[in-house]
């Protein structure tokens, strides 16, 4: 044994010494507010009544930290904090660099959005089971997903996403759900393992779990195939986290089972976590694997979209048809990771372009010199990111607003559906702006990634691949009008008219558990505020999607947070 | 030792993979099972079981002299045990109720949430 002043001594040079100044801390936060919160919840489980007045300060918390954390990359840069203050690569590290921080502060949106919506919309034998405490330790794993600097710890947090999300899907406990649940499990649980699967050969390979210390290594290392192997088997895990084309028939079949407000939540953030996943391993990780696997991600990418488009196309079901256009969300995110790049100069987008212009600091672009062959990549990936926002903003506020409509109109099924438009303006007007959103018509939020896409897919020599983009967002289109003028614009058929498709209406869209009208909106309105705002001033959120992609391609500054920092 | 475990871990593999095939509920959860436990062995394996030295450092170098087990492979296993076992109860409930609602556990007859013949929707109005 080594003596007591070696003991020192080891310590000294294996741990991070000196104290930790509050605002580090900030970048734990957004876990242990979840976690808190969920606990507390859970104790007072019983009194289901005080369930919304802890639930919704919980979740203003927990996005005003997200919103600090945010403003502290922005001002300061990639951040990160060591578990138990061993330093890297032996402790387990949280590091957020603009990308999770984006990631998490959107998440943070939503989930206080589908809060206030589940407070006016749940009755209370609905609380009963729990939904508030499971949403917080599904909101934990999300957060911690985003935020995470280490593969393993990943792996942790997509199960605790997981088991948190079990719950809410069978909340209710009805055939439908029971039967969605089986799948969804099954399919979740098996993409899980392929993860820990490839973690498991990942560290085979590095000898290390810490992404910053595998970035570096896998530079030096020469591909024998096992780092492709690797990267081939992450692609295939986190596609089906993600609901990739030919791995994506989980989703369809699960996610209009539950809650409106259990489905926004999932539509918004669960896929995304697996396309997060997705950039962080493949991009920041494996760049030369990604480029050899580009084209086959185009693949899938233009897949995904029309099989989302065309589901949507065939549904008669509001919310089955929800699924679909969540898929060909996916597919459009998935484009952007597609152009890697075989041509072009480097070529900052367009709207970070005008931004810079706009603000006259030129400097900035000069002191920022992209990576020789990275500028098709850096845009694609700023577009994917950008949309990816967009989509867990959007498919949480259409989820959403389907809830509230077909409370009023007793059904989610088009057949049934009609005259809202006469009953709830308000409601209709709202729904218009989603619908023109995620079919990515302008001015609204869906438009401006789209153009920084398919201009990036030109660029990179994939025009296929952007008329692919533009032929889907024309079917949604065409889904969102059918939408629009069955359930808002028509007279409400009559009941006898009503096709076979009519029966199946439950007792769940009992409008007696709805709130006022009006108080119902007031998420809808958040959400369309970013909606609206995203649409019409694209150039703040473009400039940090920019970044993002820059770090996630250069990842200096996030090696730098992890190694160089670090308080020491 | 290493070349056992490996051919056990396959023969798993497939074992499970096969077993995961069916459109039976209660062999897909035994395939769940196996599964699991081929992930187990196969990080078990990749960090060494034959050696019987402890994987200490002696006294001023800085790695270990012999080839010693690595430890955490072992600390990754014991977080996923206790994961796939949790799931696996939950699992082992959902596909009990899924059971007694639905009256059937063959995965092609679980058309609840997705109906044959849902119609298409209305073509005009």
């Amino acid at each position: 044994m080594a003596a007591p002043s070696e003991t020192a001594h080891l310590k000294a040079e294996a741990m991070i010494h000196g104290a930790l100044a509050p605002s580090d801390y900030l970048v734990v936060a957004p876990v242990a507010v979840c976690f808190l919160f969920g606990a507390v919840l859970l104790m007072v489980r019983k009194r289901v009544d005080w369930h919304p007045w802890l639930a919704i300060p919980g979740f203003a918390l927990l996005l005003a930290v997200d919103v600090m954390l945010l403003l502290k990359v922005v001002a300061d840069g990639p951040q990160t904090m060591m578990m138990g203050a061993w330093k890297p690569p032996f402790g387990i590290a949280f590091t957020v660099d603009m990308l999770g921080a984006l990631f998490v502060a959107t998440a943070g949106f939503v989930a206080l959005a589908a809060a206030i919506h589940a407070t006016l919309s749940m009755s209370l034998v609905e609380r009963r089971y729990g939904f508030f405490p499971f949403m917080f330790l599904m909101m934990g794993g999300v957060s911690g997903a985003f935020l995470t600097g280490d593969i393993f710890n990943l792996y942790v947090w997509f199960e605790v996403l997981l088991i948190g999300s079990f719950g809410l899907l069978i909340l209710g406990s009805e055939h439908e759900q029971l039967d969605g649940a089986t799948k969804y499990c099954f399919l979740n649980l098996v993409a899980t393992t392929l993860f820990l699967i490839t973690t498991g050969y990942l560290y085979g390979l590095f000898g290390t779990l810490n992404m910053a210390d595998i970035a570096q290594k896998a530079g030096r290392l020469e591909d024998d195939g096992a780092m492709l192997t690797i990267a081939v088997l992450y692609l295939v895990a986190f596609g089906m986290k993600a609901a990739a084309f030919p791995l994506n028939y989980w989703l369809p079949a699960s996610y209009h089972t539950p809650r409106f407000v259990v489905s926004a939540l999932f539509a918004g953030l669960l896929t995304k976590v697996g396309v997060y996943a997705l950039i962080r391993v493949l991009l920041m990780l494996f760049p030369p694997q990604h480029a050899e696997l580009a084209t086959l991600i185009a693949w899938v990418a233009a897949l995904t979209m029309l099989v989302g488009a065309f589901g949507a196309l065939a549904q008669s079901d509001l919310r089955r048809l929800l699924n679909y256009f969540v898929i060909a969300g996916i597919g459009t995110i998935l484009a952007g990771l597609a152009l890697a790049g075989d041509g072009g100069a480097a070529e900052p987008s367009i709207i970070a372009t005008a931004a810079s212009a706009a603000t006259a600091a030129p400097a900035d672009a000069a002191a920022a010199p992209l990576l020789p062959g990275s500028g098709p990549l850096v845009v694609g990936l700023s577009g994917a990111v950008f949309y990816a926002l967009h989509s867990i903003v959007v498919m949480t506020a259409l989820y959403l607003a389907g809830g509230t409509a077909s409370r009023v109109a007793g059904s989610s099924s088009l057949v049934v559906m009609g005259g809202l438009w006469r009953a709830r303006p308000g409601l209709a007007a709202l729904m218009l702006v989603f619908l023109f959103a995620v079919s990515g018509l302008p001015p609204f939020s869906g438009f401006w990634p789209k153009v920084i896409l398919v201009r990036g897919a030109f660029g990179a020599g994939l025009p296929w691949l952007g008329a692919v983009i533009l032929v889907t967002g024309f079917l949604m289109t065409i889904a969102s009008a059918r939408v629009f003028a069955l359930a808002f614009w028509r007279n409400a058929p009559e009941p006898a008219a009503a096709g076979p498709g009519a029966g199946n209406a439950p007792a769940r869209f009992d409008p007696k558990g709805e709130a006022s009208p009006v108080a119902a909106m007031l998420p809808l309105v958040l959400l369309a505020a970013f909606v609206v705002a995203a649409g019409v001033f694209p150039q703040w959120l473009a400039s940090l999607t920019d970044e993002a992609a820059r770090g996630v391609v250069d990842p200096a500054a996030y090696l730098g947070s992890v190694f160089g920092g670090g308080g020491s | 030792m290493e070349t056992a475990l490996s051919f056990v871990v396959g023969c798993l593999f497939a074992v499970a993979l096969y077993l995961l095939l069916s459109k039976h509920i209660i062999r897909m959860l035994l395939g769940v099972v196996l599964l699991g436990n081929a992930v187990n062995i196969l990080i078990f394996t990749a960090g060494r079981v034959s050696s019987v030295a402890p994987p200490l450092v002696p006294e001023g170098a800085k790695a270990p002299l012999d080839a010693v087990a690595n430890p955490l492979p072992q600390a990754l296993i014991l977080t996923a045990i206790v994961i796939s076992f949790s799931f696996f109860a939950f699992l082992l409930v959902l596909a009990y109720r899924a059971y007694q609602d639905l009256g059937t556990d063959d995965t092609d007859e679980m058309r609840v949430a997705e109906p044959e013949n849902d119609g298409l929707p209305p073509l005009g109005y």
